[in-house]
């Protein structure tokens, strides 16, 4: 230590807050000050309040020392490896305290939520923007003379108040602070709204973090156990999803997994034979896959073509979005999450918008096409149908009516919608397959490219168009080195933004290197 | 009603002498302000000079008990005019606002006021707002001190320096004839801590008695001759005056002094931070005791040459610690050294950064190289090491760690305002936008990116008045209801209105001044005691002769937004469209009507509440919604599924149910994956006899539906 902290053992406690705006940071900084002059100490705390307050990235700085008779000089913000706790009530903004400094081996504790308050580029992109925790939690357990991260979040959620409430408990169990834990108690009593609640979170939260040893890893995310149980319904259904399931345990063992959900997925969107349509097209490519040397390569083909069939096949109609809407146990899970209780009456309203394409989509194909050709009598179909409907599902006409358009699931494969997509399945099968022989990995691509196309209305034709952007792209890069990587990339750049734009940047690109 | 309620703080205003006052630095200088026999407050919100502004209306009463007049000015140049009552009486006034903007915009009424000179001690208070969490450009306040010669002071940043300050400046002011801008940091405006209080003191000659007992002087008016006069006046007497009182009464401090060989000069502001970094070096322990001798500048404008000269007597190097640019200090150091033929060395903006704010780190790494090169014998045998180690790791994760700009709140009722400018945009192609200042400007960032420019409050309609003319798109500008009473109503409404300007302006009215903190404003809906509102801007604006005014009542309606907003961007009607977009600021909504909602619900009282939702199984993972939403509330999550890549909609509990969802949804033709729930709590005897009509008639079609089919949700 330097001479002056030597000379004079009177030391400064050094804390940082990052958090999001709205989190209530400014409550806790109140806390802790509160705090520290209960406990006999001189405090100081600063924040920058304003409009950067608004769900951005904000933080708070507070400076204690033990009551002296003389004012000790406290600073008023944070600096690089000068803090002794540091808070942070989201698990990015904990990261973002690390890459700022303000974390230091040996002396550093921090304090951090494990859960996520995405960003607004994680959720505008069009693929998966999440970034992942995992670097952090590991840069933390670097950076840090102890971590404490767990999700303190979850914990203010189920005692009904605000993580503040968590933080400080998790700050009192972690006794970074010389403080005695009464202190905290009256600290929250004395502030006098939702105290219980706060208690409560604070008490849970304190619990949480005496129990995590010094450098305890983080808990990980929360993992499921996979809960295998068994199928419902009528026998002969029942004896027919297990032909279904024997099929599949003659397939190779990598394909299973992925072959069982897709089964799943396939007859729950239509019937059992329309699973045996789905085992029929996955065994036909685990055929191919075994020929062009699929087993050494642990069936990638196979495991690709399992998911991504499986996907096309249940295509997003307005008959499955009704099915889903008008399903039993569908009521009770939104009671569930906006939690109602049996004293509370629930209504549902749904937002639909159903243009003249879904109208053709659901008509028999001669009819649907027929119109379709005739633009006229398309546009008055348009003009009748294309409105934005909210829809009372909880009331007696509106289930009806999605119910009975659920019900024409019965009829779904001699509807137009229904004919295209086996259409464009076809096609795309084809296309990947042709070429297993020559390029294996660029065939597992091709068949991967199949997750662009998702959405409904335009975003749909949207995400179609960027399909066949990746896919007729093949012509350009078949004969390149590492193809299948190039195709990989041009799929992840369709996925970085709406219109593609990063896409066609690619596309030329390729085409000027094949002149 | 402000976004922060002061009413329990400002209850502190009231005690006397001897008793502790503890408290945020604002309402420290509030304190002060009473102690000192002010006479009429005002001033204009704006971060970090918005609670003071609160701290003033909670304390209305208070303030007029004492026969302290209080204005909430409608800018600052309103609020600086306001000082003209000082110009004449002896009374002791104060505005504030914030730095650098608010001095922009004041710095009209600023010059007038300090050429004619005052009477009564005239105190600016100013919130720089410079550095990590600042909204505006960044610039200096300084420039516009030395431009028009008005004292400045920037006070060491702790509540009893900056109470003193307030009184110093009061008693600077009325020695010298002069204005005095009090200069406080954004973080200096929100620190904790404590002072000893004085009794408060009515002003010696009230607002009210000086309005019976009227006085004039043509020598203060701003006009030939005076105005010659005047600026003699400020040469030969104002200035030699004040640098006298400076020095006399020792508004500038000396510290330390162990060491006379070195020296820092620096902002009072800086004090601390640089305290901090001497004590990192070991040259320093917490109380502030320093070997080195430090000169602290609590008046930064005008500088005392003598005692600048005597502190570097003997001196071999001196370093300048001014936060910001240009260097204004450094270089009037730099040439009275030069005159004085002195052998001290200058060091300033070459060890320590030109722009950008004077962090630990900076002031650390600066401090540091200074001694190194002027006296490396006093630096500790091993300088401190910065864990330096951990740095590679920390590279690794600046990949991962998202930015995390400001944005709309949950259920900001501006997010459907601009959901549906980017549909019309997608319509109607791309417009020229110009944007303004106000919670709106977020439009800007992702993920609506609507507006590439902000000119000033109130001024986005008039910063498109080079497009007026007609072409085949017309220019589209924004502009809040803050910046509309502010400035927009003369400067951007009435120059679009005389010059006959072909485009649209979109006024988001959020019955607020919401981004400085929901003071009220002339449009607001609110009730006020002492201010007059519900004045509408539609019935201002056809006073002022627009010919197309359309005003919306609910902007969630993103449908009716999009429509009108493309009415005007294709009528044949010339001269400006405007679109009045009203919808109550949404946290301060939920502030008012959530324990007016509770309290119902605990009374049993049939209470509907509303919340969004969506559908996993149907939402595509496409993120079509996001796109035009942003909000908090509406996030993505991974789902426990092998055959889904994409993570998919989801909404969490804050939801406070305000419609953009389902409205974006269907007038932008996405997907059916939304729902709302209405939650009706203590439902009437119809209500639950419905339900459960419903209930069983829905249950008979499910379970028929079921026999015929397999259930797999367990296998």
């Amino acid at each position: 230590m330097n001479t002056a902290a030597e000379n004079n053992p009177a030391r400064i406690i050094k804390l940082a807050i990052m958090a999001v705006g709205g989190q209530g940071g400014g409550v806790l900084t109140n806390w802790i000050t509160d705090l520290a002059q209960r406990s006999g100490y001189m405090s100081q705390a600063t924040s920058v309040a304003g409009v950067a307050q608004r769900t951005g990235a904000t933080i708070y700085y507070i400076e204690m020392t033990p009551q002296s008779v003389r004012q000790p000089v406290f600073s008023l913000m944070p600096a690089a490896g000068d803090v002794d706790i540091l808070i942070a009530a989201e698990m990015m903004e904990a990261g973002r305290g690390i890459l700022r400094g303000f974390v230091t081996p040996h002396r550093t504790t921090l304090i951090a939520s494990s859960h996520r308050m995405l960003a607004v580029s994680e959720k505008t992109h069009p693929g998966d923007g999440i970034a992942y925790n995992d670097k952090v939690i590991e840069a933390a357990a670097k950076a840090a003379q102890r971590v404490i991260a767990f999700d303190m979040e979850k914990i203010a959620a189920d005692a009904g108040t605000v993580i503040s409430a968590s933080l400080f408990g998790a700050l009192a169990g972690s006794t970074a602070l010389p403080f005695a834990l009464e202190n905290y108690e009256e600290t929250i009593r004395a502030s006098g709204r939702g105290v219980d609640a706060s208690l409560a979170a604070f008490r849970e939260a304190c619990n949480r973090a005496t129990n995590q040893n010094i450098n305890d890893a983080p808990e990980d995310e929360h993992t499921q156990p996979i809960t295998q149980d068994v199928a419902r319904g009528p026998d002969k259904l029942l004896h027919r999803w297990q032909t279904l399931q024997d099929r599949i345990s003659n397939l190779p063992e990598p394909v299973r997994d992925m072959a069982y959900s897709g089964l799943k997925k396939v007859v729950d969107f239509q019937d059992t034979n329309y699973g045996t349509e789905y085992l029929d097209h996955l065994i036909h490519v685990v055929h191919i896959d075994e020929s062009n040397g699929g087993h050494d390569r642990q069936y990638l083909l196979s495991v690709a073509a399992a998911k991504y069939i499986a996907n096309a096949m249940a295509y997003d109609d307005v008959i499955r979005v009704a099915d889903l809407k008008t399903r039993v146990g569908r009521f009770s899970r939104v009671a569930n999450e906006v939690g109602v209780n049996d004293q509370q009456v629930l209504r549902i309203t749904e937002f639909m918008h159903p243009r003249a394409d879904e109208i053709c989509g659901m008509l028999p194909v001669g009819l649907g096409r027929f119109i379709e050709s005739h633009p006229r009598l398309f546009r008055g179909l348009d003009r009748l149908v294309n409105r934005g409907r909210r829809v009372r599902t909880d009331s007696m006409f509106w289930y009806l009516v999605l119910h009975t358009l659920g019900g024409m699931r019965r009829f779904r494969r001699k509807l137009l919608r229904h004919d295209i997509e086996r259409a464009h399945l076809e096609s795309w099968l084809e296309t990947s397959l042709s070429c297993v022989s020559s390029n294996y990995e660029l065939a597992v691509e091709l068949i991967n490219n199949r997750r662009l196309i998702k959405g409904y209305s335009d975003t749909h034709t949207r995400s179609l168009s960027k399909f066949d952007r990746v896919m007729s792209a093949r012509t350009l890069i078949e004969s390149a080195d590492d193809a299948a990587g190039k195709m990989k990339q041009l799929r992840d750049a369709a996925l970085a933004d709406e219109h593609g734009n990063e896409l066609d940047q690619f596309i030329d690109k390729y085409a000027k290197d094949i002149k | 009603m402000a976004e922060r309620s002061f009413k329990k703080e400002v209850q502190q205003l009231k005690i006397g002498k001897g008793e502790v006052f503890r408290g945020e630095g604002i309402l420290a200088i509030t304190k002060a302000l009473l102690e000192c026999g002010v006479g009429y407050v005002g001033g204009y919100q704006g971060a970090p000079i918005s609670h003071l502004m609160d701290v003033l209306a909670d304390a209305e009463e208070i303030l007029s008990e004492l026969g302290v007049r209080y204005q909430a000015n409608a800018s600052e140049s309103a609020a600086t005019a306001m000082l003209a009552a000082s110009v004449h009486y002896p009374i002791r006034g104060a505005v504030a606002f914030k730095g650098t903007v608010g001095v922009n915009v004041a710095s009209d009424a600023l010059a007038n006021l300090s050429s004619a000179g005052v009477t009564g001690g005239a105190l600016l208070i100013v919130g720089e707002d410079y550095g990590e969490g600042s909204s505006i450009m960044q610039e200096r306040s300084h420039a516009f001190a030395m431009k028009s010669q008005v004292w400045l002071l920037d006070p060491r940043p702790n509540l009893p320096s900056i109470v003193k300050a307030v009184e110093d400046g009061f008693e600077l002011s009325e020695a010298t004839s002069t204005p005095v801008m009090l200069m406080v940091r954004i973080r200096a405006c929100h620190v904790t801590g404590q002072f000893t209080a004085r009794d408060n003191r009515r002003p010696p000659l009230t607002c009210a008695q000086a309005l019976d007992n009227p006085r004039r002087d043509t020598t203060k008016v701003v006009l030939p001759p005076y105005s010659y006069l005047q600026e003699q006046d400020k040469i030969a007497v104002r200035w030699p005056a004040a640098t006298a009182y400076i020095r006399e009464h020792h508004l500038n401090e000396f510290f330390g002094g162990a060491n006379i060989r070195i020296g820092i000069v620096m902002q009072g502001g800086m004090y601390n931070g640089v305290i901090r970094a001497l004590e990192q070096l070991g040259l320093a322990d917490i109380y502030g005791d320093t070997r080195l001798s430090l000169y602290v500048l609590n008046v930064t404008y005008p500088l005392v040459s003598d005692e600048f000269l005597a502190f570097c007597d003997n001196k071999e190097a001196v370093l300048v610690v001014e936060e910001g640019q240009p260097d204004f200090i450094e270089q009037a150091f730099g040439a009275m050294l030069y005159k004085a033929q002195s052998h001290t060395r200058l060091f300033g903006k070459d060890v320590l950064p030109m722009a950008g704010e004077y962090t630990g780190q900076v002031l650390l790494k600066g401090i540091r190289e200074f001694l190194e090169r002027s006296a490396p014998e006093l630096l500790p045998a091993e300088s401190i090491k910065a864990s330096r180690n951990v740095e590679d790791q920390v590279a690794d994760i600046a990949k991962v760690v998202p930015m995390r700009p400001p944005g709309f709140c949950t259920g900001c009722p501006e997010r459907p305002i601009f959901a549906a400018m980017k549909l019309t945009q997608t319509n109607l192609g791309e417009h020229q936008i110009g944007a303004d200042i106000g919670c709106h400007l977020f439009a800007s960032l992702p993920p609506f990116g609507i507006g590439g420019s902000t000119m000033g409050y109130g001024l986005g309609p008039a910063s498109n008045g080079a497009f007026g003319g007609s072409a085949s798109k017309r220019s589209i500008s924004i502009i809040g209801d803050g910046g509309f009473w502010h400035n927009g109503l003369s400067s951007s409404i009435s120059d679009a209105v005389f010059n006959q300007s072909d485009g649209v302006v979109m006024i988001v009215d959020n019955y607020y001044s919401a981004a400085t903190g929901g003071q009220d404003v002339l449009s607001s809906r609110a009730d006020n005691k002492s201010k007059s509102t519900k004045h509408p801007i539609a019935k201002a604006l056809k006073g002022v002769g627009v010919k197309w005014v359309r005003q919306i009542d609910r902007t969630y309606d993103v449908k009716k937004v999009r429509d009108i907003l493309e009415e005007a961007l294709t009528t044949r009607q010339k001269g400006p469209k405007v679109i009045v977009a009203s919808s109550e600021c949404m946290l301060n909504r939920q502030r008012r009507e959530r324990p007016i909602r509770n309290n119902a619900i605990t009374q049993g009282k049939r209470v509907i509440k509303q919340r969004f939702g969506v559908d996993e199984d149907v939402c595509t993972g496409d993120h079509a919604c996001m796109r035009l939403s942003g909000c908090p509330s509406l996030s993505v999550k991974r789902l426990d599924d092998p055959l889904r890549d994409d993570p998919v909609a989801s909404i969490d509990h804050t939801c406070v149910g305000c419609g953009n969802c389902g409205e974006v949804a269907d007038a932008a033709v996405l997907c059916p994956s939304f729902w709302r729930a209405d939650v009706i709590h203590n439902p009437s005897r119809w209500d639950l006899w419905l339900a459960r009509q419903r209930g069983k008639y829905i249950g008979w079609l499910q379970a028929r539906r079921q026999r015929n089919r397999l259930d797999l949700t367990g296998a």
